[in-house]
């Protein structure tokens, strides 16, 4: 197993920068996500890691060794393509021995690991069917057996549930989790899904247009996000935003929002410029006295919890509450936000201010 | 229920679709059957009028294709000692006598080497030039793909006399290698163009996951692709083969004694000592059989290759 380290990694297709400058350390033994919307740039990414694209610049090492300008098969790593590639002319044997017979290992010592990765992902049942006929769970399997039969450095997985159904995605989401924890295996794992990110990542990069917005663990991503756009692709329903009066300084304690003055954390920066105010909706409480008023538009119940859709003189904010809380539509309340959550960003650049919250936290990427 | 609805067609439209399928099949095979017909009759049955249909069948026409024979008057022929063979007697018996083979199964033989000679190069060629096209970036690569479709833009007839002149100045007149180069040549674009739609067809990833495995690019292509494509490249090798197989006027134009193909010959046995219909219909018969075995061995991989892409897999 190894760590893995990418610095200043950039790609151009013609005119098109699809990855610009990229820095991040993958450590050994991690389950690392690459987050981000479609075009990205976090396939790219995963693939110059793999070989499979050479970069326009930029180093990766693998396990201490340079390897931007080798090929793909002397980087030793194992690679799941998202529709699986699995080789359709082969039955699942053939497709999980392949890679072992290409290293020229004897036949038996092949039989024995084939057998042992089955077991693994048990799958033993169907070693000898073609793939064809297999189902979406047992074609993953397969190629996760392919992957892990070869004990590479590390995994490389392009969105490897996005072709499942619903059903089977949070299986083998568990699966995969589950192997990896056994396996202690580094993984690159690239999906364009933030619950699948949280759920199984131990770190995640959120990239959006070929730039690392931030890195870091879950709950920091979504705690503490670094830039506006960070905190609107992570969590659902998105951070709410509402426009902050005047210019913030450094040291403030207080914004003014709407009519009225809510706590932040204390900014260790200011800005003149204009500046969001960004809370979650579960940090959103109500309270008569607030002078922040909204009139309730719409209520979705989601069993435990429901999401409550208010209209503010600043624009609708979501909130999330229990589900025993009693509400009308067409009502109006008074709005409170949890200070110690409140992330400020500067409109300008998107990015997060710092503050007692976030500071040092941020951007360690 | 509407005429373009689609549902179960009842039993009786199931009857009606197959009586018109096999009249049409009928009507489409009759020459055909004809042909095959005639090839197993004797010389006056073959013109007799009404046709006959009921006939007493005769290998004369076969015997007579692949053999040259003299006419002899019948004191010659008390002279000759008795026949050895069955086709001796059955010539015999026509007042004649074989003086040796005809020249049909050597000019057979060259349209079956430069028929599945020229099909190997241009399928062998076409792969590698549409797996480039298909999976690199080569520079002018469309401007590059029109230019090897406009090949076919005329008909290769339109240019005979450049052809004719230069393969008089490269000594390939006449030549199997020069019949062999030519129909490659007419015939690659054709294949090209098949070949990338559907190496296109196959996704990338597959080769990626061998490159990943530990193949070279080289070994990606013949492991990975080559099986992927076998449908393609079955119906390419069709649709070559039968172009080269049947090509008659580069064929009379630059063929005649040594390399010359079947198609120029068989016309040519109209000519000696009258029309023997039997024997031209006993050539065409047999010149169809190699088109027609390779196309029913590859049956399948031809109507995958026809429909192909229609239907998403």
């Amino acid at each position: 197993m190894a760590d893995i380290v990418i610095r200043n990694l950039r790609k151009e297709f013609g005119d098109f920068t699809a990855v610009q400058s990229s820095s991040f350390e993958i450590r050994d033994g991690e389950f690392f996500m690459l987050l981000g919307p479609s075009g990205c740039g976090k396939t790219t990414t995963l693939r110059m890691i793999a070989g499979l694209e050479r970069p326009t610049s930029g180093e990766i090492w693998i396990d201490g060794e340079e390897v931007s300008d080798k090929p793909a098969a002397e980087r030793d790593i194992a690679f799941v393509f998202q529709m699986f590639a699995l080789y359709p002319h082969m039955n699942v044997r053939k497709n999980i021995s392949y890679p072992l017979v290409s290293q020229g290992m004897p036949r038996a010592q092949v039989r024995a690991r084939v057998a042992e990765v089955a077991k693994i992902l048990g799958i033993e049942d169907i070693l000898d069917r073609p793939v064809g006929g297999l189902s979406g769970g047992d074609r993953q399997r397969v190629a996760l057996g392919r992957a892990i039969v070869r004990e590479p450095r590390a995994f490389m997985m392009d969105e490897p549930l996005g072709a499942l159904d619903a059903e089977f995605r949070e299986r083998m989401a568990e699966e995969l989790r589950a192997l990896h924890d056994r396996m202690k295996a580094t993984t690159v794992y690239v999906t364009h899904d933030q619950l699948e990110a949280m759920q199984m990542g131990d770190r995640i990069v959120v990239m959006n247009h070929g730039v690392i917005e931030q890195c870091g663990p879950p709950q920091e991503i979504y705690d503490k996000p670094a830039t506006r756009f960070v905190a609107s692709f992570i969590g659902s329903p998105a951070m709410n935003f509402l426009p902050v009066r005047g210019a913030v300084e450094a040291g403030a304690e207080t914004v003014a929002v709407g009519d009225g003055t809510f706590a932040v954390p204390r900014q260790n920066e200011g800005s003149r410029g204009p500046v969001s105010f960004g809370v979650r909706p579960e940090h959103v409480g109500f309270s008569d006295d607030s002078p922040c008023r909204g009139e309730v538009l719409a209520l979705e119940y989601l069993g435990t919890t429901q999401i409550v859709t208010l209209r503010t003189p600043d624009g609708e904010i979501k909130a999330r509450c229990a589900a025993s809380v009693r509400l009308r539509v067409g009502e109006t309340l008074g709005l409170t936000f949890n200070p110690a959550t409140i992330t400020l960003f500067d409109d300008a650049s998107g990015r997060a201010l710092r503050s007692t919250l976030n500071q040092g936290g941020a951007r360690d990427g | 229920m509407s005429a373009f609805s689609i549902t179960e067609p009842t039993r009786r439209q199931k009857w009606i679709a197959g009586i018109l399928v096999a009249l049409y099949a009928l009507i489409t095979v009759m020459p055909l059957v004809w042909i095959v017909m005639t090839g197993f009759k004797t010389g006056p049955d073959s013109i007799a009028y009404p046709p006959k249909v009921v006939f007493s069948p005769s290998l004369e026409g076969y015997v007579n294709l692949f053999t040259t024979q003299t006419r002899l008057t019948p004191e010659q022929i008390e002279t000759l000692p008795p026949p050895e063979t069955w086709y001796d007697r059955l010539v015999r018996e026509r007042e004649k006598t074989i003086v040796g083979p005809s020249r049909f199964g050597q000019r057979f033989l060259n349209s079956v080497v430069i028929g599945f000679g020229s099909t190997f190069l241009s399928v062998f060629l076409g792969t590698l030039a549409a797996y480039a096209f298909s999976r690199f970036k080569v520079p002018l690569k469309d401007d590059l793909l029109f230019f090897i479709l406009s090949t076919r833009m005329m008909p290769p007839i339109a240019a005979a006399i450049p052809i004719f002149l230069m393969f008089r100045t490269l000594g390939l007149s006449d030549t199997r290698l020069g019949m062999i180069l030519l129909y490659t040549a007419v015939n690659l674009s054709l294949a090209v163009w098949l070949l990338k739609g559907f190496i296109d067809e196959i996704p990338r990833e597959y080769e990626e996951a061998a490159l990943i495995d530990g193949y070279t690019r080289f070994q990606a292509f013949y492991k990975v692709v080559l099986p992927q494509a076998a449908t393609g490249i079955a119906s390419t090798a069709i649709f070559c083969l039968i172009f080269a197989w049947n090509e008659y006027a580069f064929a009379v134009l630059l063929t005649s004694g040594n390399a010359q193909t079947a198609p120029p010959f068989i016309p040519t046995i109209i000519g000696v000592g009258g029309l023997d219909w039997p024997a031209v219909a006993a050539g065409a018969t047999l010149f169809l059989l190699p088109v027609m075995i390779f196309t029913i061995v590859l049956r399948k991989h031809l109507l995958r290759g026809i429909t192909f892409g229609a239907v998403r897999k």
